[in-house]
C-alpha cells in the first residue's frame, strides 16, 4: 500500500536526519547552548527587576527558540548539500511531500527538545512561577513549536540553497511567523499569569487554526521548492 | 532545430490602449483628490490633517488588493508554467511593496501630529508593516536567485504563502491589540468623507492596475530581448 | 545487444540547455538501445555531465525532447526516475552514517527489503567495512558503496559519471562486471569517461561531445586504437 511505503520513507528520512545530527559534533549541543545564551542576553537586556523579567519571560523564551531554531532548520538541509546527497534524495521514487514529512518529523524532535530545555532554563532565569495549568502550557508550547517548525523547515529548503542563506531564512521566516508567535506568546503569557482573563483558550484555538493552515499550505507548496 | 521550442516567442506588448488607460487613471486621480479636498469639511479634531486620509486609506486598501494579484498570478504560474505569469507576479509584488511603503509613511505622518509619536503599534499599521516585510522577503528571493526557472518557481511558492498569510496577520495583530486595549484608532468614518474616499479608492485602483501593467511590460520587453540573445547564441556558433 | 522491441532506452532529440545566458548543450541527439553501453567523451565543460543530468531528470532541457524507455523526462520525471540509476561524481552519501546505514536508508527509500542490503554490501566487497562511518572510508570505498546502492536501485538505465575514478583494479573489474550483468539483462548504460582504458571491454560505442554538440560516434575499438595511436 502506498501509504505504508511513504510512511516507511518518511520515517527513514527522519531517522537519517536525527542519527546524522546525533553523531555530528556541532549539532544539538551547539544549538541548545546558543538558545540558552540568547536567553541570558535577554535577561541582561530586560532585567534585573524580577517583575520585569517575569512579564517578559514568555516573549524571551519564544524568541530564543526562534533564533536558535533558524540554525537548526538550515542544518537539516546542509546535511543533504554537503556530499551531494540531495540529488540522490530527489531521484528516489515516491512523493516529494514525503521528504518534507520526514524532515518535519526530525525537526519536531530536534526543536521540540531544544524548546523544552529553553523553557526549563527560562523558568529558572526569569523567576517564573509554574502555574497550576502547566499541562495546558505544555500543550501550547507544543502547538507553537509545530507552527515554528513547519514554516522553518519549508523556508529553509529555499534559503539553504541560495546565496546569503543566513540572512534569507530569518528574512523570509520571521514576518511569516508573526501570527503563530503572537498566539503562542500570548497564550503562554496568559497561562503564566494564571489565565485571569481567560484569553488562553481563544489564543490556543487560533494557534491550532494557524498550524493547520500552514501545514496544509507548506505540504502543497513543497513540491515546487525541492526540485531545481 | 526548432527555435520555437527554446522559448515561445514573447509577444512584445502594444501599449496604445494601456497608455490611454494610464492617462485616464491619472486624470481621474487628480480629479478625485481635488474633489475630495474641496468638498470635505475639516475634521473636528484633526483639522486639515484629515485630508491625508484620501491618500492613506486608498493606499492601505491597495496594499491589501495587490497581494491578491500576486497570489493569483503565482498560482497561475505554478499551474501553467508560462513566463508571463511569473513576470506579472513579480510586477504585482513590487507594486504591493510600493503601496505598503506609502501606507506606512503616510500613517506615520498622520500619527506624529495626532498622537505626538511616530509609531503606535496600531493594529492596521502594524499589520501593514508585517506585510511590507513579507513582501520584502518575496523580492529578496527574486533578487538572490539567478536561475530563471528556479527563481520563478520558488518566488511563486513564497508569494502564495505570503499572500495567504495577509488576512491571518491582520486578524492576529488586531486580536493582540484588542486584548491589550491601549489606543483604538478612529474606526467610524463620518459620512461627509465617504464620497471622497470611494472616489479615491477607485482612482487608486486604476493607478495600481496601470502601474502593474507598466512594470509587467518593462519586464516583458527585457525578457523578450533575453530570448532573442539566447536564440542567437544557440544558432550562431558552428 | 539491442533488443527487438520498438522502445529505445534513450531517445534524445536536439537537446539544449543553458546556464544563465551560456548554452552548454547546443542540440544533442542521442539514441541508445536496451543492452547498449555507450561511452560519452569530451573535454571538461563540453556538456557531458549536463547531458547525463538531463537524462537523469535532475535538469530539464531548455529545448528538445528526451524519452527514456518511452517516458518523457520533462512530462513524467517521476516515471523516469523509477528506471534510472545515477552514479554521480560525488558519491551522495551521508558522512556521519555508516556504510550499512546509508544502504538501509536507500533500501527504505526504494522500498526494498532490508535483507538486500547485506547482499549488496557483499557483492561490492564492503561487508567487512560496513559498520564504519562513510567519513572514514576511502574515495574508492565510497564509490563501491555508491555502486552497492545502485544494486538496490535495479536500474534499467545506468548513468555513470566517471565511475572508474578512484577505483583500484578490483574495483574496475567489479564495475565492469556489474555493467555487463545489468546490460545483459536489458538495461542500457551511458558512461561519461575521461579515458577509455578501464571501460574498453564493456563499451559498445563511444560518442564525443565538443562544445555542446556531438562531434562523432565511433565504435569502441576504433576509438581505443585512435587514442592509443595519438598517445605515441
Amino acid at each position: 500500500m502506498t501509504v505504508r511505503r511513504e510512511w516507511r520513507r518518511a520515517r527513514a528520512i527522519a531517522w537519517k536526519d536525527l542519527t546524522a545530527e546525533r553523531r555530528s559534533k556541532a549539532g544539538f549541543n551547539g544549538v541548545v547552548t546558543l538558545a540558552v545564551t540568547i536567553l541570558v542576553m535577554f535577561g541582561f537586556a530586560l532585567g534585573p527587576d524580577a517583575q520585569a523579567l517575569r512579564d517578559a519571560a514568555a516573549g524571551a523564551v519564544w524568541l530564543a527558540a526562534l533564533f536558535a531554531g533558524v540554525l537548526a532548520f538550515n542544518r537539516s538541509y546542509q546535511l543533504e548539500l554537503d556530499g551531494g546527497a540531495l540529488e540522490q534524495l530527489v531521484l528516489y521514487p515516491g512523493s516529494r511531500r514525503t521528504i518534507f514529512a520526514g524532515k518535519l518529523l526530525a525537526n519536531f524532535a530536534f526543536v521540540g527538545l531544544m524548546l523544552a530545555i529553553v523553557v526549563l532554563v527560562g523558568i529558572v532565569l526569569f523567576q517564573v512561577q509554574v502555574p497550576a495549568q502547566w499541562p495546558a502550557l505544555v500543550g501550547n508550547l507544543f502547538l507553537g513549536m509545530v507552527g515554528l517548525v513547519t514554516l522553518g523547515t519549508f523556508y529553509a529548503a529555499i534559503a539553504s540553497r541560495s546565496r546569503a542563506r543566513e540572512v534569507l531564512l530569518p528574512l523570509l521566516l520571521f514576518p511569516m511567523l508573526v501570527p503563530v508567535l503572537l498566539a503562542a506568546m500570548e497564550a503562554t503569557k496568559a497561562l503564566l499569569g494564571g489565565n485571569v482573563m481567560g484569553d488562553a483558550g481563544a489564543w490556543t484555538r487560533l494557534l491550532i487554526v494557524f498550524d493547520v493552515i500552514f501545514l496544509v499550505a507548506t505540504f502543497l507548496a513543497f513540491e515546487s521548492v525541492i526540485e531545481v | 532545430m526548432s527555435n520555437a521550442a527554446i522559448a515561445p516567442a514573447i509577444a512584445v506588448p502594444r501599449t496604445g490602449g494601456w497608455q490611454k488607460f494610464g492617462w485616464f487613471a491619472f486624470v481621474f486621480l487628480i480629479g478625485s483628490q481635488a474633489l475630495a479636498i474641496a468638498i470635505s469639511p475639516p475634521d473636528r479634531d484633526m483639522g486639515d490633517l484629515q485630508k491625508i486620509m484620501y491618500v492613506h486609506v486608498p493606499s492601505a486598501w491597495m496594499t491589501m488588493l495587490a497581494p491578491l494579484a500576486l497570489l493569483f498570478f503565482s498560482l497561475r504560474y505554478l499551474w501553467r508554467r508560462h513566463e508571463e505569469d511569473d513576470l506579472l507576479a513579480a510586477a504585482a509584488g513590487e507594486v504591493a511593496v510600493a503601496f505598503s511603503g506609502l501606507t506606512l509613511v503616510l500613517g506615520m505622518l498622520w500619527a506624529r501630529p495626532t498622537w505626538g509619536v511616530w509609531w503606535t503599534w496600531d493594529a492596521r499599521l502594524t499589520s501593514t508593516l508585517v506585510l511590507f516585510l513579507i513582501l520584502a522577503g518575496f523580492l529578496s528571493v527574486r533578487a538572490l536567485i539567478d536561475d530563471r526557472e528556479q527563481r520563478a518557481q520558488w518566488s511563486a511558492a513564497v508569494g502564495i504563502l505570503g499572500a495567504i498569510n495577509v488576512p491571518i496577520v491582520y486578524m492576529s495583530v488586531r486580536w493582540w491589540r484588542t486584548i491589550h486595549q491601549i489606543q483604538s484608532s478612529p474606526a467610524t468614518v463620518d459620512p461627509a468623507y465617504v464620497i471622497g474616499l470611494r472616489l479615491n479608492a477607485f482612482a487608486f485602483l486604476f493607478v495600481m492596475i496601470y502601474f502593474i501593467r507598466r512594470r509587467y511590460e518593462a519586464a516583458l520587453i527585457e525578457r523578450a530581448a533575453e530570448h532573442v540573445a539566447e536564440r542567437a547564441a544557440l544558432g550562431g556558433s558552428a | 545487444m539491442g533488443s527487438g522491441g520498438a522502445v529505445h532506452a534513450i531517445d534524445a532529440i536536439d537537446v539544449a540547455r543553458r546556464f544563465g545566458s551560456t548554452w552548454v548543450l547546443r542540440g544533442v541527439s542521442l539514441r541508445v538501445e536496451p543492452g547498449e553501453v555507450v561511452g560519452l567523451l569530451g573535454a571538461n565543460g563540453s556538456g557531458k555531465s549536463t547531458l547525463l543530468r538531463i537524462l537523469s531528470t535532475l535538469l530539464r532541457p531548455h529545448a528538445g525532447t528526451v524519452r527514456v524507455f518511452g517516458r518523457d523526462v520533462a512530462e513524467a520525471p517521476q516515471d523516469v526516475r523509477s528506471l534510472v540509476g545515477f552514479l554521480a561524481h560525488s558519491p551522495g552519501l551521508y558522512d556521519d552514517l555508516t556504510a550499512r546505514e546509508n544502504l538501509v536508508f536507500a533500501a527504505a527509500m526504494l522500498d526494498r527489503d532490508t535483507s538486500e542490503v547485506d547482499e549488496a554490501l557483499e557483492r561490492v566487497g564492503l561487508l567487512a567495512a560496513s559498520e564504519r562511518q562513510v567519513r572514514g572510508l576511502s574515495a574508492g570505498m565510497q564509490r563501491r558503496l555508491a555502486l552497492a546502492r545502485m544494486i538496490l536501485v535495479r536500474p534499467r538505465l545506468l548513468l555513470l559519471d566517471e565511475p572508474f575514478s578512484n577505483l583500484d583494479t578490483d574495483g574496475i573489474a567489479l564495475m565492469n562486471a556489474l555493467i555487463t550483468e545489468w546490460t545483459t539483462a536489458g538495461a542500457a548504460a551511458v558512461v561519461v569517461l575521461h579515458e577509455l582504458a578501464p571501460a574498453a571491454n564493456v563499451l559498445d560505442r563511444t560518442t564525443t561531445i565538443v562544445d555542446g554538440r556531438i562531434a562523432d560516434t565511433t565504435h569502441a575499438e576504433a576509438a581505443a586504437l585512435a587514442l592509443v595511436a595519438g598517445g605515441r
